[in-house]
């Protein structure tokens, strides 16, 4: 069966900087990685490449056996970015719309209401996305991200200002999204947060995974002394 | 979730909505044009000695200065939106062809710049108090014609220097030598219906921009993705 | 010629370059000693053996960009990228070249330094587009991206090009009709058309060698961001 998102020696340089460097990876339906790594890793990088955002120099990405950057990839990938990508002086409800429409969903309206509804930011959908705060943007971000069910979910730092209350609607939609047999990247500083939703976990160090394991049965304290000794 | 990806013009369509929906909701870049047009119209007044040369002279000439800066300032705006907090990443992924964030943005500057006109013109009528009512049908015609070729060049000029440092002034540097041969000939055509010629005499010029017009937004379509690519 | 000291201490003298001031002195001193004035012009006709030459090299030079930006599109090859920001260098040196030498022919035989005439305001907007083009190149830093925008704007230039022509020709046009290129054959005495030719091959040599040395000081200017760039990596 061919995996869900399947990266093979993705190769990509600004100038002379190897910013990924050769990295390989397969996900398969349900399976969600976990990517760590130090600052200027690569690690967004490696995210925007398999969102089809950037061309790889060497190397190919597909998604369920589709190659980046086509139409048909693409409609399966949902990406969350630490920029909102959000139009401010537009309404959440018509941000998330707008990008229900551009996936060509036959019910736009009502999966609009069930993707701001799992955020919990419903009862402030009809507000600017200027008017609310840092945090409320983030989760109107997901649910835009997310509008679609897609089968991709490529999240860098998606827990960046969300408070208690979206950090849990986040980590409840990612399980869900997994249970129901989608594929997920994770990019993120915080150990526990990643692990949480993990199937897999990679730590990424100048272009390149230097480590890549399953977590099941993994320890988060005993990961984070290897995280630190190989990124120290 | 499968479904069919919307296609070309449908993307479009959306994407034009959206931005003429985000204009509509915050007007500052459309008042901005619509004040620059009306204060050049009233400061050229100033700069005119009405003593010396007929109305119907300087008012061709007037008019699409006018038009052309006002354009450029609604043409910058349309890349603007998307870069604050990177919109257009969202656009990329959406499964939606390069051609169609193009041809949206492109219709929705046109309504921009044709609605920015739909004021301006009356205005230039009453300043200078010029006869249009007999011609604004030929008028209008030239106005749409020069503004689509003017959108089409606009909006890919806007998409690349949206990209790079001191954009605001990159986008008139590298877009008005592109505007000469819309200029010329609307301006010509315009003095020529405003002097009372029938516009069977000013059809070599429409010619000319209505083939700016085809080559440039078959062209300007293409050449689209090619900026972005990364 | 214009070459940096490393450069010319690597790659010695640049004989082409050399070739093509000889050949550039030549043409001069032939235009000037051994060919005949023209009967109605007097000696002002001398101009047009830098005139024309120049305003050939400046089409050549960014009917070339234009083709090295659509080629780097498919290829990628950074020397493509290179050669294009060359040539459009060395074609707006060229297009001042003619814009210069207008004036100074136009002042004695038209009587007026400037003079809206469809082909010298075709080579304005020309000079206008392709500074237009040198500015947007730098505006941007990223290698790649400017490679792009450029090739995009250049094509597009090219494009352009025969439009300003129709509509400023349309519009007015006071130049003396070709007198080379005329279908009705041309009409220029044999010495006078020799002495162009020689003057049209030293001015296209001396395109190529500065073409030449403009690629290397690029290609070395991007050497060194490599080297710098990769010296900020740990």
């Amino acid at each position: 069966m061919t995996p869900l998102l399947e990266a093979a020696a993705l190769t990509r340089t600004f100038g002379a900087r190897r910013a990924v460097d050769g990295v390989s990876l397969a996900l398969a339906a349900g399976e969600a990685l976990a990517l760590f790594g130090p600052n200027g890793a690569g690690k967004t990088t490696l995210l925007r490449l398999l969102a089809g955002l950037l061309k790889p120099g060497a190397g190919s990405a597909h998604v369920a056996g589709q190659p980046l950057p086509s139409v048909p990839a693409r409609a399966r990938v949902g990406l969350i970015s630490h920029r909102t990508m959000l139009y401010d002086a537009l309404s959440a409800r018509e941000n998330v719309r707008f990008a229900a429409r551009l996936h060509a969903l036959p019910d736009a309206a009502g999966a609009t209401q069930s993707a701001l509804e799992a955020l919990r930011v419903a009862d402030r959908a009809d507000v600017p996305v200027r008017a609310l705060s840092r945090g409320l943007q983030q989760r109107v971000a997901i649910a835009r991200a997310v509008v679609h069910s897609p089968d991709v979910i490529l999240a860098d730092e998606p827990y960046t200002g969300l408070d208690e209350q979206g950090s849990a609607a986040l980590t409840a939609l990612l399980r869900e999204r997994r249970v129901a047999g989608a594929a997920l990247v994770v990019v993120t500083h915080h150990l526990q947060e990643g692990l949480a939703v993990a199937s897999h976990a990679a730590i990424m160090r100048q272009g390149r995974f230097v480590r890549q394991e399953a977590t099941d049965g993994l320890d988060a304290s005993v990961y984070a002394a290897t995280y630190r000794e190989l990124v120290a | 979730m499968n479904t069919a990806p919307p296609g070309l013009l449908a993307a479009a369509w959306l994407i034009a909505r959206k931005d003429l929906a985000i204009e509509f909701r915050t007007r500052s870049a459309f008042l901005s044009a619509l004040v620059l047009s009306l204060l050049s119209l009233v400061i050229f007044y100033f700069a005119w000695d009405p003593t010396a040369v007929a109305a119907l002279d300087v008012a061709p000439g007037i008019l699409w200065v006018t038009f052309t800066f006002s354009g450029l300032l609604g043409l910058h705006r349309s890349f603007g939106v998307e870069a604050q907090e990177r919109a257009m990443d969202a656009l990329l992924v959406a499964p939606v062809p390069r051609e169609s964030i193009f041809l949206g943005k492109a219709f929705a500057n046109l309504v921009f710049v044709l609605g920015v006109q739909l004021v301006a013109l009356p205005a230039l009528a009453l300043f200078y108090n010029l006869p249009f009512g007999t011609v604004v049908s030929s008028l209008a015609l030239v106005m749409v014609l020069a503004a689509i070729g003017l959108v089409c060049v606009g909006t890919l000029f806007a998409g690349i220097t949206a990209n790079t440092r001191m954009a605001e002034l990159l986008l008139p540097v590298l877009a008005l030598p592109f505007f000469v041969p819309i200029v010329l000939p609307a301006a010509t055509a315009t003095a020529r219906l405003l002097a009372g010629r029938p516009l069977a005499e000013s059809m070599a010029w429409l010619r000319i921009l209505l083939a700016f017009d085809l080559v440039f937004l078959y062209a300007c379509t293409i050449a689209f993705p090619f900026t972005l690519e990364d | 010629m214009t070459s940096t000291p490393s450069a010319r201490a690597r790659a010695g003298i640049d004989w082409f370059a050399l070739v093509a001031i000889v050949a550039m002195g030549a043409a001069f001193v032939r235009a000037i000693v051994f060919t005949p004035p023209d009967r109605l012009q007097g000696f002002a006709q001398k101009i047009f053996y830098v005139h024309l030459p120049s305003a050939w090299v400046a089409f050549l030079a960014f009917g070339l960009t234009a083709i090295a930006g659509g080629v780097w599109l498919f290829l990628k090859d950074p020397r493509l990228d290179r050669f294009a920001e060359s040539s459009a260098e060395v074609g707006v040196i060229f297009t001042t070249g003619v814009l210069i030498s207008g004036p100074l022919w136009g002042k004695p035989i038209w009587g007026a330094w400037w003079v809206w005439d469809a082909r010298l305001t075709l080579t304005l907007f020309l000079w206008f587009l392709y500074l237009g083009y040198l500015v947007l190149r730098s505006a941007v830093d990223d290698r790649e991206a400017r490679a792009r925008y450029s090739a995009v704007v250049g094509i597009l230039g090219a494009l352009l090009i025969p439009f300003i022509h129709l509509s400023v020709y349309i519009f007015r046009t006071q130049h003396p009709t070709p007198i080379v290129a005329n279908p009705t054959g041309i009409q220029m005495p044999g010495v006078m058309i020799t002495t162009l030719f020689l003057a049209l091959g030293a001015f296209t040599l001396l395109y190529v060698a500065l073409v030449r040395a403009r690629m290397r000081l690029a290609s070395e200017r991007d050497a060194l961001l490599d080297q710098a760039a990769a010296e900020s990596t740990p």
